[in-house]
């Protein structure tokens, strides 16, 4: 098995489909290779879709929508740009984006890290359950909306209605904050976020002082309905 | 409901401010909030009651009743996966959550579809173990809020859901009150304890067809191609909606019409959006045929399906399968007069009670309160359904063979005529004794 592991398998998605490539990655789960480089992923769809082993990819290129989607275990690094709902769904492991990653990045994730070094665009995180999220540049409108748990560090800038509904997950951000949204309010970066704060860029290879950011999160005023707040919604 | 007043002469309730309205005007100017409830419309809407079956005569043979079979078996999600779902009933189970509904609750729902060879439906809450367990035949719905979502779960469903809307809501979201929200729940949905859980209404990572044709490939990779991915559409504009879920890629439509049941909605939402089922089958059906693809994509209905009347209507409208919810949580006991005087305390009455929402079901089905869910055995409530589910599959037998089909699924509009005017618009079949189909302009469908 050491020489196995050791082995870079190599898939070429100009030869073969994506079909073909997620099927040798589920099967990988019960032994196989468990090092891959993709290339040529031209912008494909659902690349790598369903991994539930400790693999560790390397895609050279721009991925389409759901790359990694529902993600477990594996180590995944895209060399280019990721389409929408990048690693939508994660439950563990690591994926990184060199560029910029589309629409609804990380949306709904339920553990594990995901990077972005460029920007990400709208709805970043929507309804996280536990992924936790770095953004080296800026995120787009509505990020973090009704997001639950997890964090969701921007190095950058974040648009128009940040943490819109949001439950209890961590926003950091360094640059200015567009708008917040409904019960989304700045709140103390305390000893235990900035630990948190400072162990997430660390994690993200990310050179940035903790100090240098916000936190924003949930003021619990929609917790429970209460009419009084009817025009929040 | 009536009282000595309504018998009175020289008292004369408004037809427009009856009772009902003047009390919810009152309740609002108290409350300030809209009504939230459960169950399904409660209005009148043409339905399934408005049609009638043409039995054989001269012209037609039936089948002898307890000799000719007549086949009730139906295969779902035959169009792209590896393995559909083979039902034995054309009737299925509908997605109801845990949390709306007790563990025992969804445990006792698998019994009784497994009992009878049919499947049952997760819900917004995630799949739990007891559902799982007791269900041979396990649809995971794929909502908005993706509560519970997770890989291992879609590749141990038998079938896939992806939820876009609910007959009783369609274009809304949900809600899962606070007081509902136990440890369970809670750890569930990754949320904490005691709070409201809104449900979007929107799905987080795609919008629009084209996305959903990427989003359902999705689904099919993570699960190999393994089993069929069904789309859930409250009926609206179902001639478009089938047409854009068939375009999609989806193995099943699920049309759900707007007497079709919720654990939690706003009330003004259940009686005054999305039309009737009756209506939106022949909508679905024909956009089926116009693409080439009826009985290829499978149809399944539900909104208000209580009886084999009303699924072998559904059928010889064009469905596969229909789907039940109201009436199952009746037949495994939800309304039960066992609890009259509980459901009295709770300003409530057996047959009326419907605030599922506040998970103070004396029943134990529509709660997560320990002591509440105790009383409900979910052996008798699976035993209950099964029952309930034979009695409904041979009222549909019944129906078919007296119209000469050995399969309930052979039954065809021709064998419809329609009670009223409206009825006959809805569903295109002849008003009965008539050769009359309002709105074909003289066509007789």
């Amino acid at each position: 098995m050491a020489a196995a592991e050791q082995t870079v398998e190599q898939v070429d998605l100009s030869r073969s489909t994506v079909r073909e490539l997620n099927q040798r990655l589920h099967d990988a789960a019960d032994g196989g290779p468990q090092s891959w480089r993709i290339t040529h992923p031209n912008g494909l769809h659902a690349i790598g879709a369903g991994i539930n082993a400790p693999l560790e990819l390397e895609i050279d290129g721009h991925v389409g929508y759901y790359c990694v989607g529902m993600n477990k275990e594996a180590t995944v690094r895209i060399h280019g740009n990721a389409g929408v709902g990048l690693a939508e769904n994660i439950m563990s492991g690591t994926v990184t984006v060199d560029g910029d990653a589309s629409q609804s990045a990380a949306a709904t994730g339920r553990g594990g890290l995901v990077v972005v070094r460029g920007n990400a665009a709208a709805r970043c995180g929507i309804s996280m359950k536990g992924v936790n999220i770095v953004v080296e540049g800026n995120v787009g409108h509505l990020s973090g909306f009704m997001a639950q748990k997890g964090a969701l560090v921007v190095c950058g800038d974040a648009g128009e209605a940040l943490g819109d509904s949001i439950y209890e997950t961590h926003i950091y951000v360094r640059g200015s904050v567009a708008e917040l949204g409904a019960d989304c309010i700045e709140k103390e970066l305390g000893e235990f976020h900035t630990a948190e704060l400072t162990g997430l860029l660390a994690e993200a290879d990310v050179d940035a002082n903790a100090a240098d950011f916000r936190r924003y999160g949930s003021a619990r005023k929609l917790y429970n309905f209460n009419i009084d707040n009817a025009d929040a919604y | 409901m009536t009282d000595e007043r309504t018998e009175s002469i020289g008292m004369r309730e408004s037809a427009l401010f009856d009772r009902n309205v003047i009390h919810e005007i009152q309740r609002k100017a108290r409350e300030g909030i809209y009504d939230i409830r459960g169950f399904g419309a409660k209005r009148k809407v043409p339905h399934f009651d408005d049609l009638l079956l043409l039995g054989a005569s001269v012209s037609r043979y039936p089948l002898e009743g307890y000799r000719e079979r007549c086949n009730t078996a139906v295969t779902l999600g035959t169009r792209f996966a590896k393995n559909p779902i083979e039902l034995e009933i054309p009737i299925t189970i509908a997605g109801m959550s845990f949390g709306a509904l007790s563990a025992q609750a969804k445990e006792a729902l698998g019994r009784g579809a497994t009992a009878v060879g049919t499947s049952t439906t997760t819900g917004d809450g995630g799949m739990t173990e007891e559902e799982r367990g007791h269900s041979e035949k396990l649809v995971y719905q794929l909502l908005p809020s993706r509560y519970g979502m997770n890989p291992d779960d879609l590749r141990r469903a038998d079938a896939i859901e992806v939820v876009i809307g609910q007959g009783a809501k369609p274009g809304g979201g949900g809600m899962l009150l606070g007081q509902k929200i136990s440890d369970r729940v809670a750890q569930m949905r990754d949320l904490p304890k005691g709070i409201d859980q809104r449900s979007s209404c929107r799905h987080p990572d795609w919008t629009g067809p084209d996305d959903l044709e990427i989003k359902i490939g999705e689904l099919r990779e993570i699960t190999d191609w393994r089993v069929p991915i069904y789309v859930k559409i409250a009926a609206s504009r179902p001639y478009f909606d089938v047409a854009l879920a068939v375009k999609s890629g989806a193995d099943v439509v699920v049309l759900d019409g707007m007497e079709g049941g919720t654990a939690a909605t706003q009330d003004v939402f259940i009686e005054h959006v999305g039309i009737p089922i009756l209506s939106a089958i022949p909508e679905a059906v024909d956009s089926l045929k116009e693409l080439g693809m009826h009985r290829k994509v499978q149809l399944v209905v539900s909104g208000g399906i209580r009886t084999g009347a009303d699924v072998a209507k559904a059928l010889a409208l064009g469905a596969d399968a229909v789907s039940i919810g109201v009436a199952a949580m009746i037949a495994l006991g939800d309304n039960s007069p066992e609890y009259q005087e509980e459901y009295e305390k709770l300003g409530s009455g057996a047959g009326y009670y419907d605030d599922w929402h506040e998970g103070r079901d004396p029943a134990g089905i529509s709660t997560q309160d320990e002591e509440l869910g105790k009383r409900f055995d979910a052996e008798l409530g699976g035993r209950r359904l099964a029952n309930y589910l034979r009695a409904m599959v041979l009222e549909t037998q019944t129906l078919a063979r007296a119209c000469g089909k050995s399969d309930v699924r052979n039954l065809e509009p021709e064998d419809l005529v329609a009670l009223t005017i409206e009825a006959a618009a809805m569903a295109r079949v002849p008003l009965a004794g008539t050769k009359w189909i309002p709105g074909l302009d003289g066509k007789t469908g």
